[in-house]
């Protein structure tokens, strides 16, 4: 225990003695593991970003994309969704939507507009990461509403008159029986062009307007997203095809597909494989420079060696003393290496560069840091291996002389 | 220890016998010094008796035990317990203040000893007269503040032998003998051995015991007015 202790006051010491030499000397060392760590940083933050982005449009990881039709018909008099839904109660899935893509027509303001509108349940907005640039997302109780709750995109607000969302503006689905829907929340054009947007409750739609227009031709058939754990796999694919046509019957064609894109883990650590071994360059470059300023500086220390002898320490000691002051130097400037990172990595303005807000914004990754820290350190006991084993094969009585 | 030889090869493949069968047995408290020439081997045998160098042959047993079937690592704790040196040079750490620089032995102490170092360490410079001068460096200290502070290190760890390689060397001689007498009552307060190698005549003479050695034979001197067999002119010179 005094041993370990001894030697690394011993090591602080001498680091504390000559802290411009070391200062000066591991700069490089600290800028390398800079470097390195931030870039392994953005990898996983630009991953993060991609797997959002790709969330936004097809659902995060992995969803179950299934669809169900009459095969023979040109449009559907048969509801596939309770047979839908009888499956996510079988399956017991957590986050699960219905999904109908169509056209959707509303009044407000004095003119009627045509729509895009999109069918959901609330679990949507989980699957695809919606975010609400104003307003909230549909909740389970907004199903019960009488008058239905519309999130809609900024080009539909525009349409009607571009009312404050607090003074819960309204659009009016027009028919033999108007229905009058409120607009609770608005989500962000992706672009310029974008056309009005609604999204609406599907049970509340229906249950206020009857089906909704469906024509296989025109992909206007109901689809149910389920998200499932990724190691489901190709067997509970199958399980869920088989399960839906069963209940539907031989009649209907029941397509199964899944969002998971595999070969991005491996592309993933190919890039940090990449950056590890650039960093890793970086570093034993830094090294070098260590070790040069090291054999010097040794040789310099080689009477106070001696005399470190004389008052009992072994050569083992002096070993590991000459080896902890590289260490203890290069995990300092791993540390302050790595608190650069986190500082650059916190205040880059990835949110403006990425266009949209990361939901799970993540943390800085504790194995980066770790690698930087770890980096540094093992860099540093290569680099004090020359000038400790130069150390240690100089005689006590030839050192007390030198 | 007995029939100890120290032989050393050239770089010309011929052999340099630098200590020829010394025989010595030291007793705790004593007070011996060691005149000679320079190049008789003093220093060498120093070193072998601190454990800093091995005999070539012979035997040499501390407190009964042979050193010579020590390992290295034994060896070096054995030195730190045991051993304080006081070199001529001083040989303080550069860059230590005298509080650091009397500290640094107890680094590779065990216990009590390591954990209280920096108190052990001011107890010592105090006994040695440097209370006042803990945090100074060895730069702003006086030739004979310097020695005092190597003197301070080598006690504190309480050793069971000092060795002194021409401790006044450096110093001129009133100050050269300030020292020897702290050194001598210090180690004759803690019971510990005293072993002094010198040129001066008149530090050798504070010794209780004499000795001489000449071509690597080491001799009792004839009294503390001892001369070395062919003394430099500067100690002829000496009444």
């Amino acid at each position: 225990m005094t041993g370990v202790v001894g030697a690394l006051v011993e090591a602080w010491e001498e680091l504390r003695l000559h802290r411009l030499r070391v200062l000066l000397s591991l700069v490089g060392i600290a800028l390398s593991v800079t470097a390195m760590t931030t870039v392994l940083a953005l990898g996983r933050i630009t991953g993060q970003a991609q797997e959002e982005m790709s969330d936004r449009s097809m659902g995060r990881q992995t969803t179950l994309t299934v669809s169900a039709f009459p095969a023979a018909a040109t449009s559907s008099s048969v509801d596939v969704v309770p047979a839908m839904r009888a499956l996510v109660e079988r399956y017991e899935v957590t986050y699960s939507s219905v999904v109908v893509s169509t056209n959707g027509r509303f009044r407000a303001a004095g003119a009627t507009f045509d729509t895009q509108l999109s069918l959901v349940d609330p679990a949507y907005g989980t699957i695809h990461r919606v975010q609400v640039a104003e307003g909230v997302w549909f909740a389970p109780a907004d199903v019960d509403r009488l008058a239905p709750a519309l999130v809609v995109n900024e080009a539909f607000m525009r349409a009607i008159g571009s009312p404050p969302l607090a003074s819960h503006p309204v659009a009016t689905i027009p028919g033999p029986r108007p229905v009058t829907t409120v607009v609770i929340g608005v989500v962000p054009d992706l672009s310029p062009y974008d056309m009005p947007t609604a999204y609406a409750l599907y049970d509340a739609y229906t249950r206020m307007n009857g089906a909704p227009l469906l024509d296989p031709e025109m992909g206007y058939v109901p689809t149910l997203e389920l998200w499932v754990p990724p190691s489901l796999g190709e067997e509970g694919l199958q399980a869920v095809r088989s399960d839906l046509t069963g209940a539907l019957g031989e009649g209907t064609q029941v397509d199964v597909w899944s969002n998971d894109v595999p070969g991005q883990e491996g592309v993933s650590r190919v890039f940090e494989s990449v950056v590890l071994g650039v960093g890793f360059l970086l570093l034993f470059l830094g090294a070098l420079s260590l070790v040069n300023i090291s054999m010097v500086t040794v040789r310099q220390r080689i009477r106070e060696i001696g005399i470190r002898r004389s008052f009992g320490a072994t050569s083992g000691r002096v070993f590991v003393s000459i080896m902890l002051e590289s260490v203890v130097a290069t995990a300092v400037a791993g540390l302050v290496g790595v608190g650069l990172a986190v500082l650059i990595v916190r205040n880059l303005p990835l949110e403006a560069w990425l266009g949209f807000t990361l939901q799970d914004q993540p943390a800085f990754p504790l194995s980066v840091a770790l690698v930087g820290i770890l980096a540094a350190t093992a860099v540093g006991a290569v680099a004090g291996l020359l000038p400790a084993t130069v150390a240690v094969r100089v005689r006590p009585i030839d050192a007390i002389r030198y | 220890m007995h029939g100890v030889t120290r032989t050393v090869r050239l770089p010309d493949l011929t052999e340099l016998h630098i200590l020829r069968g010394v025989d010595l047995s030291v007793e705790p408290g004593e007070h011996i010094s060691v005149v000679g020439r320079s190049g008789t081997g003093k220093s060498t045998l120093l070193n072998i008796l601190g454990l800093l160098d091995a005999p070539t042959t012979g035997e040499y047993r501390l407190d009964g035990e042979d050193v010579g079937r020590l390992g290295a690592r034994r060896r070096a704790r054995r030195r730190g317990e045991g051993f304080g040196f006081v070199f001529q040079q001083f040989n303080l750490l550069p860059g230590r203040t005298a509080l650091e620089n009397v500290t640094a032995p107890l680094l590779y102490a065990r216990g009590r000893a390591f954990w209280r170092r920096r108190d052990l360490a001011a107890e010592v410079l105090e006994r040695v007269g440097l209370g006042d001068r803990l945090e100074s460096m060895p730069t702003h200290l006086s030739g004979g503040e310097q020695q005092r502070v190597a003197i301070a290190r080598a006690l504190v760890r309480s050793p069971r032998v000092i060795l002194a390689d021409e401790p006044t060397g450096a110093l001129d001689v009133d100050t050269g003998m300030e020292i020897m007498t702290m050194l001598d009552t210090i180690s004759t307060e803690t019971g510990a051995a005293l072993i002094a190698i010198t040129h001066d005549l008149a530090v050798a003479a504070l010794a209780r015991r004499h000795l001489r050695l000449a071509d690597g034979v080491l001799t009792p001197a004839d009294g503390p007015a001892a001369a070395p067999s062919s003394p430099a002119p500067a100690v002829a010179a000496l009444p």
